[in-house]
């Protein structure tokens, strides 16, 4: 069995603190980790490598420092990585990044399984994964909390907002996992040394994906991002103050006309 | 010059964090009440190569160089004294007597399975009539055919109660003294005659097990002679040399915990109408530990530097006796003051702060004490001007 795991590096936002002076985050000494959801892909994959046997191959879309993900995925375990690294994908939004991961996806074919992370912590769009089943014409499952493989097929469980879902679908497909799926290994401590040392991860670009320039990046970036702001801060709440009875009254007042009531 | 951390060895502390802050600290204070070793922490550290970081992966370590051990203390560190113990005496001081002085057999049969964590390990020296003096040890082990006989008494041994393989020092000549007539042994737990005592209890580092171990007429064999015949001594010097590093990087981990928390209580806590962080007493502290942090972090790193570089003269031995004084100073000055800044928190059994302060302590004295450590630099530093310190 062939599981293709797409990843991201993200800024550790656990890690980000506010400058005190200006109100914005201080992203010097921010560790770069992998997406936390997408540690969670990587382990079901190994989880169900030690199952049935196969290979697992980690592929990240990212300027050449994401090669530090791709070790870190190598020191948890998997077999092969790839980072799809050319200028010509820079400035990529949701679907020029899928475009791009379903190219290299394709490349890899036959597969049986694509795994992400639900969302990445810094975006938050929850659409990659989507998005790239979309391209490749293959059956997606989101939320994924639990899920079999089986007699080519699988059997995955969603976590919804208001209960569970379970669907079954044939291979190959792709599924979204998310962080009550598991609890990622660490890497192993020889994993690493042996990462940096002994292992390689493979680079591949435009070029050999077979992409079109004007299909992914900014020029196949279909979302412009028109202006960045931070929301205003929230107003300081008011104290109404007067005789209980009084005060009542004011405050329902004060939510009909708000039409809280 | 380059004082950047490698790639990897800044992966290694991000896992080594994310393992000390999620499977050690949660167990810090229960096993310091209870006085009992964290045996699944062990397990899971054994599990991803922890126990084995500064050997060659040939040898079932990680590869990691003194650099990763240094890095793996100090991070384990700063969350629990106990297990930065055991590790430090399976690890710096047990396995590594085998890995410096060991043969190639007894590297594959001993270090391969301490080095995974299969097996624990233990470094045994000190008695009762010899600690600052090992020289004066009484451990007597006699030849006889193909077996040494082993007979004595050695106190105070890290692990000596959970260990499975224990570098164990004996006397084989008393006519030749420490110079020759030392030879250093590998003895099972097995191995008849061998018999563990009582198990002490401690002001700190108490989830670490101390006891006392016994030989009456332990046969030891005779390919397991660690080293030269005669060279005990030497092996006990060298494999204490390396260890002191590592306790010094693991008093640069507790030391800097201090400070943040510290800093943290600082910022949070009010006292007219303002975190007392604003008070200039407060500050003069502050700044008083992390100078005294940034200076060992130099000392302990470079020193690590030297030892992966190939470099184990004398000078390398005199840098690592600093690390051990320094680093366990600063760290009793550390949190010294991030119990002052605490106020009476700090001395709350319910604060951290509290088991810190009891666990920092055993530093000035376990492995050498500092007196002694002064002694090795003294001496060391005298003879490069021709005169001999007698010691």
């Amino acid at each position: 069995m062939r599981i293709i795991v797409t990843i991201k590096q993200v800024p550790d936002t656990n890690e980000v603190r506010l400058d005190p002076r200006t109100g914005t985050l201080i992203r010097e000494g921010v560790p770069s980790i992998i997406n936390p959801e997408d540690k969670n892909a990587i382990e079901a994959a190994l989880c169900l490598r030690e199952q049935v046997g196969g290979e697992v191959v980690v592929i990240s879309m990212g300027p050449p420092q994401a090669d530090d993900a791709l070790r870190e995925a190598l020191a948890m375990g998997v077999d092969r990585a790839i980072l799809l690294t050319d200028r010509a994908f820079a400035g990529a939004d949701t679907w020029a990044t899928a475009t791009t991961l379903a190219l290299a996806v394709k490349k890899l074919a036959p597969y049986d399984l694509i795994l992400g992370g639900r969302q990445a912590i810094d975006g938050d769009t929850a659409q990659v994964g989507p998005q790239m089943a979309e391209y490749l014409g293959v059956p997606q499952v989101t939320y994924v909390r639990e899920f079999t493989v089986a007699n080519g097929h699988v059997r995955a469980t969603r976590a919804l907002e208001d209960g569970h879902e379970v669907l079954e679908t044939a291979l190959p497909a792709l599924l979204t996992i998310t962080k009550e799926a598991n609890k990622p290994r660490y890497p192993s401590a020889p994993g690493i040394f042996r990462a940096y040392r002994e292992q390689t991860v493979e680079r591949w670009g435009a070029a050999e994906i077979g992409a079109d320039p004007e299909g992914v990046g900014l020029k196949g970036s279909p979302t412009q991002v028109k202006r960045s702001f931070s929301p205003p801060p929230k107003e300081p709440g008011e104290v109404i103050k007067a005789a209980p009875a009084e005060a009542a009254k004011q405050l329902i007042g004060r939510m009909k006309q708000k039409n809280l009531l | 010059m380059d004082f950047t951390f490698s790639k990897e060895h800044e992966l290694f502390r991000r896992m080594v964090r994310e393992f000390a802050e999620n499977e050690v600290a949660p167990v810090a204070a229960q096993i310091d009440i209870d006085e009992c070793v964290p045996w699944d922490v062990i397990r899971k550290a054994a599990k991803i190569g922890l126990m084995g970081v500064p050997f060659p992966q040939k040898y079932g370590g990680a590869g990691a160089g003194e650099i990763g051990y240094c890095i793996l203390m100090e991070e384990i560190n700063k969350v629990c004294g106990s297990t930065a113990t055991i590790i430090g005496a399976h690890t710096g001081i047990g396995a590594m007597a085998i890995y410096l002085d060991g043969t190639e057999e007894q590297k594959q049969k001993y270090l391969v399975p301490l080095a995974r964590g299969d097996k624990i390990g233990a470094f045994a020296l000190t008695e009762a009539n010899a600690g600052s003096d090992a020289a004066a040890i009484q451990t007597r082990a006699v030849r006889d055919g193909d077996y040494f006989i082993l007979n004595g008494s050695k106190i105070w041994i890290t692990n000596g109660d959970i260990a499975d393989v224990i570098s164990v020092f004996a006397v084989t000549d008393p006519a030749l003294g420490a110079r020759g007539g030392v030879t250093a042994f590998i003895v099972e737990k097995d191995f008849p005659g061998f018999r563990v005592g009582t198990k002490e209890t401690k002001m700190g580092i108490r989830g670490s097990s101390t006891a006392e171990i016994f030989f009456e007429d332990c046969r030891v064999p005779v390919e397991n002679v660690l080293g030269q015949f005669g060279a005990g001594f030497l092996t006990a010097l060298k494999t204490l040399d390396v260890g002191r590093i590592s306790l010094g990087a693991g008093c640069l981990g507790g030391s800097q915990i201090a400070l943040d928390m510290a800093m943290d209580f600082a910022k949070n806590r009010y006292q007219f109408g303002e975190p007392v962080a604003q008070k200039q007493a407060i500050q003069w502290m502050v700044a008083d530990m992390a100078t005294e942090i940034e200076a060992l972090r130099s000392l302990v790193y470079r020193t690590a530097w030297m030892l992966d570089s190939g470099n184990m003269g004398r000078d390398f031995s005199t840098l690592a006796a600093m690390c051990k004084v320094y680093g366990s100073e600063v760290l009793d000055r550390c949190v010294d003051k991030c119990l002052q800044i605490h106020g009476g928190m700090g001395y709350m059994k319910d604060y951290p702060v509290e088991r810190m302060y009891r666990d920092a302590r055993i530093t000035r004295i376990f492995e050498g004490t500092n007196e002694v450590q002064r002694l090795v630099i003294a001496t060391n530093l005298f003879r490069k001007i021709g005169l001999r310190i007698k010691g």
